[in-house]
């Protein structure tokens, strides 16, 4: 081939600014995975104490006795801490491309058809990183208790949410994970390269249906709480 | 019509640049954005000024030559070139601001001049199909499917005018580089270079500087050639496809 020789190497698929994004998209459907499951969970604060503490003890028991207790969690936790790792710094590198490609900004720039949701997924990102380390501080490692201390996942739990402003704060952070998964769930499906002309509109709408799904169901059990359907 | 204008005026790379306001009386609403920045010019050179420096060539809006930035949206306010767009899109009184296409791997060279080399050079790392010189083959030797032949079409109506990284808040050239790997990747003619294409043109791409794409969507919608969205999934899915240890050439 008479072409011209590059004289710079070709960096192999997986360090293009797309194999950044494969990484994002994949950790980002474990992560959606995830939170259906730990969704789920949270519903049976509805069946009652017995119930919501047996789901509690039966997640430490799970894989048994090939698994030791609480390996199914750990093994959980430290697939998801890799994932985070992974999906941060991805975003954190494509963040400073990002910023570096257009260094002066427009003095008038007007999106033509970008969401909300679309348009915060840096921030957003952070603010719900933000808010899984305070909710790991709160329900996991207890270091921050609200109304007591409990042994019962249950009465943490009810004792937790019948404080307003935590129940304000969940809201918030929820919105945000909503306005993640929005466009998350659609980029991820884009990047994976499995979306066409046909589905881009299904695929969207389907996004849109999940992330709802999801929060609702994080927040059905705070705001049953603090509205005294659940005691 | 009666219009004020805040153009942005950049003596060359180096020096930093402004908004500059003309007021323009008797504008024609007729009048192309061009023409209408073509007697701006006329004044300005009249009056002894240096006139504003823009990109521009067959005015039919097919060569991809201009394009600027207008009131914050990519060619302005229609779906189409700088050069089609007609004052009667804006109102008598409107403000309109013009800014060249922002990307730094867009260079400013003056005024709503960019330089746009940074395509030439992701074409050149792999928006191509070898072929051995001699005579040209025929024609029928190699059928394309018609749903193909269509598909690759509306992706090479890609004119290269660099709407779509103007209008990524990320500045990325994503648009364009999958409307390229979508039209070859499309023809038969382009299969044995494809897995190697995407790799090379992408890692081209990210070299010249551009931001990634997060699949917000504003290149197609400003594309005046209508390349669609759909190209980058297809550029994603080459490149994951590439990845596969069976297709690397």
């Amino acid at each position: 081939m008479a072409i011209a020789t590059q004289d710079r190497k070709t960096r192999p698929a997986g360090r293009t600014s797309v194999g950044l994004k494969v990484v994002m998209a994949t950790t980002g459907v474990l992560f959606l995975l995830f939170l259906l499951a730990h969704s789920y969970g949270n519903l049976k604060a509805f069946a009652g104490q017995a119930a919501y503490d047996g789901y509690a003890e039966h997640l430490r028991t799970f894989g048994e006795p090939i698994l030791p207790r609480s390996g199914f969690l750990w093994l959980m936790g430290v697939v998801l801490i890799v994932s985070v790792v992974l999906h941060v710094s991805a975003a954190v590198v494509l963040w400073q491309r990002a910023h570096r490609a257009r260094s002066t900004p427009y003095v008038a720039f007007k999106p033509v058809q970008a969401t909300l949701s679309s348009r915060t997924m840096r921030w957003g990102g952070l603010t719900i990183l933000l808010f899984v380390i305070f909710h790991l501080l709160q329900f996991t490692t207890g270091t921050i208790q609200v109304g007591g201390s409990f042994d019962s996942p249950y009465q943490r739990l009810v004792a937790a949410f019948q404080v307003w402003y935590v129940v304000l704060v969940y809201a918030l952070a929820m919105v945000a994970l909503g306005m993640h998964l929005r466009h998350g769930i659609w980029s991820a499906v884009q990047t994976l390269g499995w979306s066409t002309r046909a589905r881009e509109v299904p695929i969207k709408r389907t996004a849109l249906v999940i992330a709802l799904v999801i929060v609702v169901g994080f927040l059905a059990p705070p705001v049953g709480i603090l509205f005294g359907l659940v005691k | 019509m009666k219009i004020t204008l805040k153009i942005w005026r950049q003596k060359n790379a180096t020096n930093p640049g402004r908004l500059v306001t003309y007021e323009r009386d008797g504008v024609s609403a007729d009048m192309s954005f061009l023409e209408m920045l073509d007697v701006l010019n006329e004044d300005l050179t009249t009056q002894g000024e240096e006139p504003v420096a823009f990109d521009h060539d067959c005015r039919e809006g097919i060569c991809g030559s201009c394009g600027v930035v207008i009131d914050g949206v990519a060619h302005g306010p229609q779906r189409t070139t700088t050069c089609q767009l007609h004052m009667r899109s804006f109102a008598d009184g409107d403000t309109i601001t013009v800014e060249p296409w922002r990307a730094d791997p867009f260079p400013v060279i003056k005024d709503l001049v960019v330089n746009r080399g940074a395509f030439d050079r992701i074409i050149a790392a792999g928006g191509f199909v070898s072929v051995n010189t001699g005579s040209a083959p025929e024609a029928h030797a190699t059928p394309v499917p018609k749903v193909d032949a269509d598909r690759a079409f509306e992706a090479a109506a890609c004119i290269g005018c660099g709407a779509c990284v103007a209008a990524c808040p990320n500045a990325s050239a994503m648009l364009f580089t999958a409307a390229k790997i979508t039209h070859l990747g499309a023809l038969p003619q382009g299969q044995p270079e494809r897995a190697a294409r995407v790799v090379s043109m992408l890692d081209q791409q990210d070299a010249e500087g551009f931001g990634g794409c997060t699949n917000i969507g504003e290149c197609a919608a400003v594309c005046p050639a209508g390349v669609p969205l759909e190209t980058i999934s297809q550029l994603n899915f080459d490149l994951r496809r590439s990845m596969t240890p069976s297709r690397r050439h």
